[in-house]
């Protein structure tokens, strides 16, 4: 244990006696925020950190509508029937003018739900499922980040330029993962008709068996591989790939393998060559986008993650829609955040109110190594607006009335 | 030809890992009859340990030794928490200590974040392995050939100390009978102990050996509990080669199932295992249980009584109390009340079979995720009216008890326990990959109770009338001649039979029953919360339920729901603090410890003793 | 004098080894037949196959002329068949008059019942039974803490609760001082005689076994070697030889005893 953790320790140990982790204020315009900090902390600390960040400087500048913003933090375990009851909690008894977190998709969607039923605004940040917006949406539930469906397409323009035929694609098994791929599918297919799927691979989430994965793309002889795994299945991936020679001559596509969240754990085994979406927070060298990692890395001596600009943004959002609807009433705020735009670090974004996605994007970029470290170069940031289906589609996609 | 060699071969290098783990646990669990859900726990610290170990030992000899360090190290470990968290408790109940070791995993889940952050590692290669071999043609990573080697290796090495050591004699006697290990004059509690610190060493070993394919992370200590328990149930619990022969059919099964069927591999895990306990009840190489330990060892229940007229006064005065609650309490808090009702009816009904009928069954969760999941997809799917779904989810999640209850009474003790273990699994992982139907893991979502019912006060009632009636039901048949013939049956199955009481069949009756309530509270869960995930079947989900039951005491009617109670209520409280595992772990732990006849036998105790010194 | 119970050639085979041979008897009513044997000379396997916990491999059984071989215990047990056995086999959980109770309850094919209170189910009939093993002052004790001659008088109490037409017990007096057995059995005897059920038993301690018995079997690996009066029995020279080489330890406390002295 070296000094860092030591304090850590003794500072949590401090929290743990006595002080919960809000402290009261008066009159400040209360946000709620349920995450799973325990459960995913990688993600959830870099997350509060954007959060705390935005926070300090909204308030610093008079806060909102006069008040101070004040977020209250919860911990649902990662499980979506604790989450709703917190919610619960919060927009009853705690006084909270509306909710926002989660990085799980299935905790977001079950406190969407509960937004629709009970009547208040949940502004998911990072949860990226589809559903969200579109299958399951309804009239209180936004959402910050660039979801699944535009990340893919990303990526599938990608691919078609790349002049790939054959694709292998793989994913962990579950809902985020078969989203990701039918939507690659779908804006591969309407690019370049001709490709072709040759395998689909479906790990267990954080259960890969690498090694026969990777045999089993080997045997399809794909031009493309698209994956989706992340974490400590994408280390794993990586590693039997790179042994056994799978990624030798073709393209790779990696979803959200150049964040630094999953990019950074793989240290100088990180994959050369990928397209991916991501973070390149490191080459960000004029506008907002660097105002906001300087102030980050002057506040916590570390270095910002995707989830801290996603922190700092759900702060930014919420703070312009409490201060175009001037009160703190759900239908007003709700109303505010149709048609919302707002300035961030990645430039202007706009809550649509057609399914109520944000147009954030993402950067786009090849991965490659620097001083044993995987990072993203060529890159380009990539309006989300663009990325989106047509708005009938759209509307077929979204329950009616909603 | 080479590709199938291939995969064979990385089949074979994926078992390794997994025979270690398990071998520990079904050493453990031979021995000592404990099922240490821990076990994963010791797995991951095992890979922290070694990351942290190979990043300060230099070289190729830094890198072996830092692997069998970090598994002596982890066996450290085991041997202190062995001696000041297990060994208080084995007197109490048979299974007791299931609460103990689920305490352990909660402190050492926050001990690892605090001590190595929460970031993923990615473990070192091994110097002189990194790269490939060709066999056939096929690229085989160096490493794999290692582990090839090393596991059988190990296995010998176990083998050897098993068949040929005296310590190898001691435990394999106490592997069959352990009242005999205690007439030989040897001291049980420090074999128990040695026992322990070898398991988890070789799952520390494990979480180590395994650090140049993957590394270390978080999530790691559950990932592998079911895998591992997959193995030990289909090796046979106990039984080392059994857990290698599992760990390679598990692993080569897998890759193939990759290679075959990549959509299903969950299901497919799952329903080996189904049909091998099928076929061989007590796994390949197990051997038959031959006393039906489990749900009433030790001391005997006393017998049970009406409630006095002083506690019949006291449960009124409460449930007046409760009834009032939307008088003086937030509607917050009725949610808080109404969720914390749902959890005590399921864990009541869980009580009800492990409490008087002696089954434990390790997957309550299936009844109680499948009634929810029930009422779901006929919302879903079928546009049912909200009041008749609710009312199939308990009936639908008796159906499903109906059936696998009379598949896994044919076996009794820990062996009908992992049955119904791999039942609630297979059900998890077909609602988990069937997206189509279930929605995966995304779910169901807008399943909210019908307009007159959304009221949160309404519901607060409408779940306070069915909980409550659930729970007295339950009580009240725990004193009718059914609930006394589950006793009989569970008491003396013998004597039941001589006196034509059809013990298998009563069985069956109790855990459909106990399925349907159950379901019931599955019902009334998901449209409270309005949506419905995979997790509520999880196998975390069936260990909550046992847990709160054991906490409460298993030998008191009332143990269930106060044990729900407590649980549900410390949580609430705790879960706004930073680092809430560790204090929740701790709490648990110094339960355990202090009251071992979980927490209405340790109070009824002091008071018999109070009233004993009195007259 | 009426055939309750009828062996017709019992043979049970465990692989190779045939542990009871072509064993052919009857119980008649009213009487006290005893099986003995050395140790392994097949009774309890005998005792196991007559009431339905092992499968005959040959053979049959009849109660009253009719066919019960291979039924399951409890349907062997409706036809009015009591059973103890050698470890008492009683519900420590519950209450003296409970145990007994719950017999009842399944007489009464009530078994299924959800109505409470269990505990008050024919509770008189049960203080009766007990009263009559002479156990009416622990009839509401923890069956727990019973003396072990006590729980043996309780588990006969439980097998006449369905007024059986005859009893099987193994080794009724097993695991007792030797005052208390005697006591047992004229107890035992007096009970069955007042109501007229038949006995057979197995017994270690021929004392108890010449003392009461009113006829005897003797079972010699798998096979019946002698059967008879007691009189007939003790000057038997086959079942001399087979009890300790024919010395003459009849009459005295035998050797062997039980396992639970």
């Amino acid at each position: 244990m070296n000094r860092r953790t030591f304090t850590r320790f003794l500072i949590s140990g401090m929290v743990l006696i006595g002080l919960p982790l809000s402290a009261v204020a008066q009159e400040s315009i209360k946000i709620g925020e349920i995450n799973h900090y325990k459960r995913m902390a990688a993600f959830a600390e870099p997350y509060k950190k954007g959060i705390e960040l935005a926070i300090e400087e909204v308030n610093a500048a008079g806060g909102v509508l006069g008040r101070p913003l004040e977020f209250i933090f919860r911990d649902d375990q990662g499980k979506p029937g604790e989450a709703v009851k917190i919610a619960e909690e919060l927009i009853s008894s705690e006084g909270v003018a509306m909710i926002t977190g989660t990085i799980l998709s299935n905790v977001g969607l079950a406190i969407s739900s509960h937004a629709g039923e009970k009547e208040y605004v949940y502004l998911a940040a990072e949860p990226l499922a589809d559903s969200i917006v579109w299958a399951s949406g309804n009239k209180y539930t936004f959402r910050l980040r660039a979801s699944t469906f535009m990340q893919a397409a990303m990526l599938a323009e990608q691919a078609a330029a790349s002049g790939a035929k054959t694709y292998a694609t793989i994913a962990p098994n579950y809902a985020y993962g078969k989203d990701a791929v039918a939507a690659f599918k779908k804006n591969l297919l309407a690019l370049q008709p001709d490709a072709e799927f040759v395998t689909e691979q479906w790990p267990a989430l954080f259960k890969i068996d690498a090694g026969a994965e990777v045999q089993a793309i080997e045997r399809a002889k794909p031009d493309a591989i698209y994956n989706v795994t992340f974490g400590p299945d994408l280390a794993k991936f990586v590693r039997e790939g790179t042994d056994r020679g799978l990624f030798e001559g073709r393209t790779v596509l990696g979803l959200l393998s150049g964040e630094p969240e999953y990019l950074d754990p793989l240290g100088d085994e990180a994959p050369e060559g990928w397209i991916v979406t991501g973070y390149p927070w490191y080459d960000i060298s004029e506008g907002p986008g660097k105002v906001f990692v300087d102030a980050y890395q002057t506040r916590w001596n570390d270095y910002p993650r995707i989830g801290s600009l996603v922190g700092y943004m759900t702060v930014q959002s919420i703070q312009a829609a409490l201060e175009r609807a001037g009160s703190t009433e759900t239908e007003a705020i709700r109303d505010a955040f149709e048609d919302l735009s707002l300035d961030t670090p990645v430039g202007q974004i706009t809550f649509r109110s057609i399914d109520h996605q944000a147009t954030s994007g993402a950067f786009v970029g090849r991965t490659a190594l620097r001083d044993g470290k995987g990072i993203m170069v060529d890159w380009e940031y990539k309006d989300g607006a663009d990325y989106l289906p047509s708005d009938t589609e759209v509307m077929q996609l979204r329950p009616a009335g909603q | 030809m080479g590709f199938y060699v291939a995969q064979i071969l990385t089949g074979l290098a994926n078992a390794g890992a997994l025979f270690m783990v398990a071998s520990g646990l079904s050493l453990i669990f031979g021995v000592t009859r404990i099922v240490n859900f821990a076990h994963g726990s010791f797995y991951m610290i095992g890979a922290y340990i070694g990351y942290t170990l190979m990043q300060t030992l230099p070289g190729a000899i830094g890198f072996w030794s830092a692997i069998l360090l970090a598994g002596l190290a982890v066996g450290l470990v085991g041997l202190i928490v062995e001696v000041l968290v297990l060994r208080p408790v084995y007197k109490a109940p048979e299974l007791f200590q299931l609460v103990a070791t689920f305490g352990v995993i909660l402190v050492i889940q926050d001990l690892t974040l605090m001590i190595w952050g929460p970031e993923d590692l990615l473990g070192p290669r091994a110097p002189g392995l990194r790269g490939v071999v060709h066999i056939m043609g096929e690229p085989i990573p160096k490493y794999d050939i290692a582990l090839l080697v090393i596991t059988p290796f190990v296995a010998l090495g176990l083998w050897y100390v098993i068949a040929r050591t005296r310590i190898g004699i001691l435990v394999r006697a106490a592997t069959q009978d352990r009242e005999m290990v205690g007439a030989l004059g040897v001291n049980q509690a420090w074999l128990f102990t040695g026992v322990f610190a070898l398991g988890t060493a070789l799952a520390g070993l494990g979480g180590a050996l395994q650090l140049p394919k993957g590394g270390a992370d978080l999530l790691m200590d559950f990932n592998i509990l079911t895998a591992v328990f997959v193995v030990v149930v289909i090796g046979g619990m106990g039984s080392l080669p059994g857990a290698y022969l599992a760990a390679v059919i598990i692993s080569v099964v897998n890759v193939f199932g990759v290679t075959f069927l990549p959509q299903s591999t969950l299901v497919l895990i799952f329903l080996v295992m189904v049909l091998v306990l099928m076929i061989r009840p007590y796994g390949l190489l197990g051997r038959e249980e031959v006393a039906g330990e489990h749900g009433q060892v030790g001391e005997p229940e006393v017998p049970i009584q009406p409630a006095g007229r002083r506690s019949r006064a006291l449960v009124a005065v409460g449930l007046l109390v409760l009834a009032a609650l939307p008088l003086y309490g937030s509607s917050f808090i009725q949610v808080l009340a109404t969720d914390i009702m749902i959890f005590c009816l399921f864990a009541a009904s869980l009580h009800f079979l492990l409490g008087t009928g002696g089954l434990v069954s390790f997957g309550h969760a299936a009844y109680f995720g499948g009634g929810a999941y029930v009422a779901a997809l006929l919302i879903t799917h079928a546009q049912t009216p909200m009041e008749l779904a609710f009312l199939l989810a308990p009936i639908g999640a008796g159906l499903a008890a109906l059936i696998i209850g009379w598949i896994c009474l044919r076996l009794t003790g820990v062996y009908f326990a992992m049955l119904t273990l791999a039942f609630s699994q297979l059900l998890w992982s077909l609602v988990f990959q069937w997206g189509d139907v279930t929605g995966g893991d995304d779910g169901l979502v807008n399943i909210w109770p019908a307009d007159w019912l959304k009221p949160t006060t309404i519901y607060f009632y409408f779940s306070l009338i069915l909980c409550v009636g659930g729970i007295l039901l339950m009580r009240h048949i725990a004193h009718s001649p059914f609930g006394y013939s589950l006793r009989a049956a569970r008491d003396s199955e013998r004597r039941a039979e001589a006196t034509g009481i059809n013990t298998r069949h009563v069985r069956w009756m109790a855990f459909c029953f106990a399925g349907v309530l159950a379901g019931l509270a599955g019902g009334l869960f998901v449209f409270s919360k309005g949506s419905i995930f995979p997790n509520e079947l999880e196998i975390a989900r069936s260990f909550d339920a046992l847990i709160v039951v054991f906490l409460g005491g298993v030998k008191t009617l009332a143990g269930g729901v106060v044990g729900g109670a407590f649980f549900k209520g410390v949580e609430e409280i705790l879960t706004r603090f930073e680092y809430w595992r560790l204090a929740f772990g701790l709490l648990i732990i110094l339960v355990v410890t202090f009251a071992p006849q979980g927490i209405v036998g340790s109070i009824r105790k002091i008071f018999d003793r109070k009233v004993e010194t009195r007259s | 004098m009426k055939r309750i119970l009828e062996a017709r050639g019992l043979t049970k085979a465990f692989g190779g080894l045939v542990a009871v041979d072509d064993v052919s008897f009857c119980v008649q009513s009213g009487e006290l037949l005893a099986l003995i044997g050395p140790n392994g000379a097949g009774k309890s396997t005998c005792f196991n196959m007559l009431m339905g916990q092992l499968k005959p491999t040959k053979g049959h059984v009849l109660l009253n002329g009719v066919e019960i071989t291979g039924l399951a215990p409890r349907r062997i047990w409706e036809k009015g068949v009591g059973r103890t056995f050698q470890i008492t086999a009683t519900y420590p959980s519950m209450t003296v008059a409970e145990n007994v109770q719950m017999a009842l309850i399944s007489h009464h094919k009530k078994v299924y019942s959800m109505r409470p209170f269990a505990r008050e189910l024919y509770r008189e009939e049960a203080i009766d039974l007990l009263s009559m093993v002479e156990l009416f002052d622990q009839i509401d004790r923890h069956c727990a803490v019973l003396a072990y001659g006590d729980l043996k008088r309780l588990e006969l109490a439980i097998a006449l609760a369905h007024d059986p037409i005859i009893l099987l017990m193994d080794e009724p007096t097993a695991g007792m001082a030797p005052s208390e057995r005697i006591k047992l059995m004229q107890l035992t005897t007096e009970v069955i005689e007042s109501r007229g059920v038949s006995v057979l038993f197995t017994e270690h301690d021929m004392d108890i076994v010449f003392a009461h018995a009113h006829r005897i079997m003797v079972l010699n690996r798998g096979k019946l070697i002698a059967e008879g009066s007691v009189d007939a029995v003790r000057r038997d020279p086959h079942v001399q030889d087979v009890y300790l080489g024919g010395g003459t330890v009849f009459g005295r406390e035998h050797a062997s005893g039980s396992p639970y002295q």
